[in-house]
């Protein structure tokens, strides 16, 4: 373990083109892709154009950026001297209604992943994205590639249909439990609602910014509906959610937990408490203030230096040059979250590398 | 009843004058009779108020207590908390030697309906009632302005009634309309509110008629209110990324009931995303935290608790001691107790300012 420097735990591989994923559909949908001219799955959550889609140092001649492995390992494993990177697609598949073809799409995309990048390095490792749209086909979806150690956790975006806390999901969470996977909430949503609770904003830096009130209400949502007291060993990674809400939120729902628990009376500890062991959190965006000694005090209100996760959140601009670390972190805490902190949440990178995949 | 707990602290060493922003009086649906025409009173007894949720006579989300009260609020002489001044002053005024209390009444006062022309009835009868029943009979109770704010030229209107009148200390809104607070209908509103010299505050709770957080309704009274912060948040980013502040540079407003410990965060967040994409609103001249430390003011209840209380005074250092405004949230169950809620560790001079000192000067109080 000392050997290793990093373990950048997310990092985004770009579908450019949906027909990419044909070879990895029956044939049933790569006609229906032909026939009904099912045409780009990308989401508005990133514009492709956008400057936070991809830093314009990683974007390549077609202005997409990490389109093949080899541009990720020189962009990312090489850059930070990562040893392993978790690839977590953001291909609009979630976003699609009708559920059967959610699930064809959402298994071509791992599949593809599968192939086009664990196949290709063996330091690679991947999120099983998930069909959310109906939790049997997510549940079968989880067991199918769970095989494939190198799939390190599953991964749903922030803003769902229905809040993830509520009981018909918890089939997902057992199925997590069971094979030592982390729930993986990643920024974006399938915009089954408006990004906020009070309609559609007018400009999309306030749907970027709103990914945040996504994850608040996910946590609330997790531990209310009591998802912890069923499933103890759960772990949650809020991945591209901004950091520093963090504390202030806790102060809020462990207050009104301490007032009307009454409510939840399975939930028998402080959220605080709760989140603190069972959830983690990537680093960028960090969302940091400017003075490095606030930076600090920000730290030091998660009461915790086991929670965050190094990331890159390559090609996504969250940063410019080449340093690891936002600055302000606290020198003694760097290794944990470079290193420590990830090898803690998934399980799966202290297996020895898996060459082949057992799919 | 906690009466008797609280009763021994009475004596505060230092005399602070308080100033309680945030006090529910609850209005009557009677004593709205003599200021509606007969056309809305029939319709309010046939139809009732139709906020943008399905329940006729109740909250989407059962409050934890009856009518959300503390347990001992409701009134000797019978009726619900919040009802009778003379023991709104006994519990309240007169116990912690307040010297204002700025009234922000809950339904019924139309707010939100769904129908804006009723709405704006039902708004100007609330407003005379907080007259009638509260404002004239104590000096210290200031009113606020029920907008019927889905309604923005009614609201105007209303605004213009009653600028200039003392026993009013700013316009209300409520923080869960139909559009974010910021987009260019509500704008009338602001005009209004800066033309007669009124704050905006924007209090938790309304129905936009959009789900409770971004993935849809939750399940639970806690997440409502833990969902108010969410709430807010986009109010504020709304108001900042529209521009709003650049075209009202006068336009104050306060954030009342959804605590202050997520503003902090709030800001950083802005500010980092407007930098990445500023080119997005070019009408946002500056950094997002800059609107927020000019424009924005803060409720202190729900009183923030962090496991440190240190960590409580980090957040208010970093949203300025001089924008954050005492408030009890008297009679509801999370009532803040004015001698007990405020951090120890505060200076004498940030108590100072908190308690009252703030609020005198922002609502022009003396």
């Amino acid at each position: 373990m000392m050997s290793i420097k990093a373990i950048d735990c997310d990092v985004h591989p770009t579908v450019v083109d949906i027909r990419q994923l044909l070879p990895h559909l029956d044939e049933y949908w790569r006609d229906s892709v032909e026939e009904r001219g099912i045409g780009s799955l990308e989401t508005a959550a990133y514009p492709p154009n956008a400057p936070i889609t991809a830093r314009p140092d990683w974007r390549g001649q077609n202005g997409y950026a990490a389109t093949t492995a080899a541009e990720l390992v020189s962009q990312v494993l090489d850059k930070w001297d990562a040893s392993h990177a978790i690839c977590n697609c953001l291909y609009g598949v979630q976003l699609v209604y009708n559920e059967d073809m959610a699930r064809a799409f959402h298994r071509a995309l791992n599949d593809w992943i599968a192939k086009e990048w664990l196949d290709r390095d063996p330091r690679l490792r991947a999120s099983i994205i998930v069909p959310m749209q109906n939790v049997e086909y997510a549940v079968d979806e989880i067991e199918r590639c769970a095989k494939d150690k190198r799939f390190v956790q599953i991964m749903v975006l922030a803003m769902q249909e229905v809040p993830l806390g509520r009981r018909h999901h918890w089939p997902i969470f057992a199925a997590a439990e069971r094979h030592g996977l982390p729930l993986g909430i990643h920024a974006g949503s399938n915009y089954r609602h408006p990004v906020t609770s009070l309609g559609w904003p007018s400009h999309y830096v306030e749907d970027y910014t709103s990914q945040a009130q996504g994850f608040q209400g996910q946590v609330t949502s997790l531990i209310t509906e009591g998802v912890f007291a069923k499933y103890p060993k759960l772990k949650v990674v809020l991945i591209e959610s901004g950091v520093t809400w963090l504390p202030g939120f806790l102060w809020r729902f462990s207050k009104f937990w301490r007032g009307a628990r009454t409510e939840i009376p399975w939930v028998d500890r402080s959220p605080a408490e709760i989140v603190r062991d069972n959830f983690r959190l990537t680093i960028q965006p960090f969302d940091a203030p400017d003075r490095a000694d606030d930076v600090e005090r920000i730290i030091e209100h998660l009461r915790s230096d086991d929670m965050l996760l190094f990331s890159s959140d390559f090609p996504h601009w969250q940063f410019d040059g080449d340093a690891r670390m936002p600055k302000g972190i606290p020198e003694g805490l760097r290794r944990k979250i470079l290193v420590e902190n990830p090898l803690a949440t998934y399980d799966r990178l202290n297996l020895a590398p898996a060459k082949e995949s057992a799919r | 009843m906690n009466m008797e707990v609280r009763q021994p602290l009475r004596a505060q060493k230092t005399r602070y004058g308080i100033v309680d922003c945030d006090i529910h009086p609850k209005l009557l649906i009677e004593d709205f009779r003599p200021h509606l025409s007969n056309q809305w009173w029939a319709h309010l007894q046939t139809y009732g108020l139709r906020p943008r949720h399905g329940f006729a006579k109740t909250y989407p989300m059962p409050k934890i207590t009856p009518q959300a009260a503390r347990r001992d609020a409701w009134p000797p002489t019978g009726g619900l908390p919040g009802t009778d001044l003379d023991f709104l002053r006994q519990q309240l005024l007169d116990l912690y030697d307040m010297d204002f209390g700025i009234m922000n009444p809950l339904s019924p006062t139309g707010q939100g309906d769904q129908n804006g022309e009723f709405s704006a009835a039902m708004s100007y009868a609330a407003n005379e009632v907080q007259l009638e029943v509260w404002a004239r009979r104590e000096k210290r109770l200031k009113a606020s302005v029920v907008v019927p704010y889905e309604n923005p030229e009614a609201s105007a209107a209303e605004i213009r009634r009653r600028a200039g009148n003392k026993d009013f200390a700013q316009v209300f809104m409520l923080s869960r309309t139909a559009e974010a607070h910021g987009r260019r209908r509500y704008w009338p509103i602001y005009q209004a509110a800066v033309e007669a010299g009124l704050p905006v505050g924007i209090h938790v709770f309304g129905y936009a008629g959009w789900p409770l957080t971004n993935s849809g309704w939750p399940s639970f009274y806690i997440e409502e209110m833990t969902e108010h912060a969410t709430g807010q948040q986009a109010v504020v980013a709304s108001m900042i990324f529209e521009g709003l502040f650049e075209q009202f540079r006068d336009l104050k407003v306060v954030l009342i009931e959804s605590g202050f410990g997520w503003l902090p965060a709030l800001g950083w967040r802005l500010d980092k995303h407007w930098e990445r994409m500023r080119d997005e609103v070019p009408h946002v001249k500056r950094p997002p935290s800059e609107y927020i430390r000019e424009h924005f003011w803060v409720s202190t209840q729900p009183m923030e608790e962090a496991e440190e209380p240190e960590h409580v005074i980090d957040a208010m250092r970093w949203i300025g001691f001089d924008r954050i405004l005492f408030a009890s949230d008297y009679p509801h169950w999370d009532f803040d107790d004015p001698f007990l809620a405020l951090p120890p560790s505060l200076t004498e001079e940030q108590r100072a300012m908190i308690y009252a000192g703030n609020a005198k000067k922002l609502y022009g109080l003396a």
